[in-house]
Parts: C-alpha cells; sequence; structure tokens
C-alpha cells in the first residue's frame, strides 16, 4: 500500500488512485454480488437512472457516486439478496447505497492515512435522471467506467482540495 | 446446538447478506432478530436473550461502538460474542471495538468464509 504523499507525488494530484477505485469497485462486486465487471469497449454514458452518493470529509473531502441504469441496480440488489428478479421490491435504494458505502470505505482502505482520517456519510440515493449535482469539489475529479453484467457503472469520486 | 443471532446495521439488505452468510457458513439459526441502529438493539435485547451479535459501526441514533458500550449493563447480552461488521477499516475503531469487548471485527465488502472464520471460533461450539 502507498500513501497519499507517495501517489500524489507520483502522478498528477489524485491521478494515482484511478486505479485503486477500480480495484475498490470490483472487489466490492466480486465478494458481495458474486461477479466480476468488465471492461467498457466504449466510453458509454449510462443513463443515470439511479445514483447513490456518499460523502467524505476529513483528510479527502469530496463526494463517490454510483450511477447506473435501474435496471443494473434491480440486479445489483437481486444478487445481493440471493432472490429472484421479480421479488426484487423497495429495497434497490438500499442496496446501491451500500455498494456505494462499500466502494468508498474499500476505497480510502487502501489509501494509507485516509482510513483513520477520513469518515463516510451514510448513503443518498437519487432515482431518475433529471438533475445536476452541484459540489464544492475543485478539481477534475476521477471516473471509473466498467460493465456490470452488461450494463454501464459509472464510479466517480469527486474531490474538494 | 442452533444459535439466536441479533444482526444490527442500518442497511435492510445488508441485514439480510449477513444472516445469508451466517447460514452459508454452516450456522444453525433457530432465530434471527434485526435492529436498524444501536438504541433500536438495545431494545430488541431488553425482551429476547441471543447467543450472538452482529453489528455494524456507521449507524443513525445510536452507533455501533456506543451500543457494545451500553452492552454490559443489559442482562441478556451477559457473555454474548460480539462481531462488528463494517466498512470502516480504521485500527483506532478495531481496537475501541476490541477494547469493549467485541470478540471479531469484519470489514465490509467480504465473504461468507471469512464471517465463518471470525463468527464460529467466537461462538464456542455452538453452532
Amino acid at each position: 500500500m502507498k500513501s497519499m504523499n507517495e501517489l500524489l507525488a507520483a502522478k498528477g494530484p489524485h491521478e494515482a488512485w484511478l486505479p485503486l477505485l477500480e480495484t475498490a469497485t470490483r472487489e466490492v462486486f466480486e465478494l458481495m454480488l458474486s461477479c466480476q465487471l468488465a471492461a467498457p469497449g466504449t466510453a458509454e454514458e449510462p443513463a443515470a437512472d439511479v445514483t447513490a452518493m456518499v460523502g467524505l470529509a476529513g483528510q479527502l473531502c469530496g463526494v463517490l457516486s454510483v450511477r447506473c441504469e435501474a435496471r443494473a441496480a434491480t440486479l445489483m440488489t437481486s444478487k445481493m439478496l440471493g432472490v429472484p428478479l421479480n421479488e426484487v421490491g423497495p429495497e434497490v435504494a438500499d442496496a446501491l447505497g451500500e455498494v456505494c458505502n462499500m466502494v468508498a470505505g474499500n476505497f480510502k482502505n487502501k489509501v494509507a492515512g485516509l482510513a483513520e482520517g477520513c469518515m463516510l456519510s451514510p448513503p443518498t440515493v437519487i432515482t431518475g435522471s433529471n438533475y445536476t449535482m452541484h459540489s464544492l469539489a475543485d478539481s477534475a475529479g476521477l471516473e471509473v467506467r466498467l460493465l456490470f453484467e452488461g450494463m454501464p457503472l459509472l464510479i466517480s469520486l469527486q474531490i474538494h482540495s | 446446538m442452533s444459535i439466536r443471532a441479533l444482526i444490527v446495521d442500518d442497511s435492510s439488505v445488508m441485514r439480510k447478506i449477513v444472516e445469508r452468510s451466517l447460514r452459508q457458513a454452516g450456522i444453525d439459526l433457530t432465530k434471527v432478530f434485526e435492529a436498524g441502529n444501536g438504541a433500536e438493539a438495545l431494545v430488541v435485547l431488553q425482551e429476547n436473550p441471543v447467543d450472538l451479535i452482529l453489528c455494524d459501526i456507521n449507524m443513525p441514533v445510536m452507533d455501533g461502538l456506543e451500543f457494545i458500550k451500553q452492552l454490559p449493563g443489559v442482562a441478556n447480552a451477559k457473555g454474548v460474542p460480539v462481531v462488528m461488521i463494517t466498512t470502516e477499516g480504521s485500527e483506532s475503531h478495531v481496537v475501541e471495538a476490541l477494547s469493549h469487548g467485541a470478540r471479531g471485527y469484519i470489514r465490509k465488502p467480504f465473504t461468507p468464509e471469512q464471517v465463518k472464520e471470525h463468527v464460529v471460533p467466537t461462538l464456542g461450539g455452538k453452532s
């Protein structure tokens, strides 16, 4: 595990965290949903039917979000609960919020110093796509695009330095 | 011997996952109680004896660390093993949880094998 300062010195600010964010995401899906995420063939923008967000505060301030289509969120819920798709109900928001929470937690645990020095907020989940998010983030942020069972998944970390 | 478990987490989905992981770990559950935070868990314990408590840390109303600090005063929790299951990976949280009586600490994301590894030894052959 590299320290935060080593990572920042090695590449541009925060850019070196990109593989950690991707690994953190992949691990959550492998361990909790028993599925492998794939790399997308194109930079396909997911329809943001559902967005889960977790705030970070402390040594790192920002917002980590997971965006996907509603059918992807429903399939995630089905896999997490171990129930058929047609039995998935209102737990979808809870499930996607937990995915986002685990990705954020797993990510910060991979950067030395962040596990101790960074707190997570409870997840917030937005359903629908007709919204604009304004955050205090003042850097470009990080984005990881992956495919969950063929459906696009966008994980982004907006950072307020 | 089968056991009664109390699962404390503010996510109902996570509570179901933990229950399923316990069953996959071969633990025979006769009864599973659920609570959404530490305060709700204390209410459950007033009426119901349990053999195992699994508890998240970051929860509204009363978090997991505050909850386990309250357990010595709860009759139905005397001698009951507590295992924390949380996204919090900081050593200070681990140390604090263990110093207040937690017998295990599992970081999310986790596998059923990790649940088995951390939970079964705390049951002293009850599972």
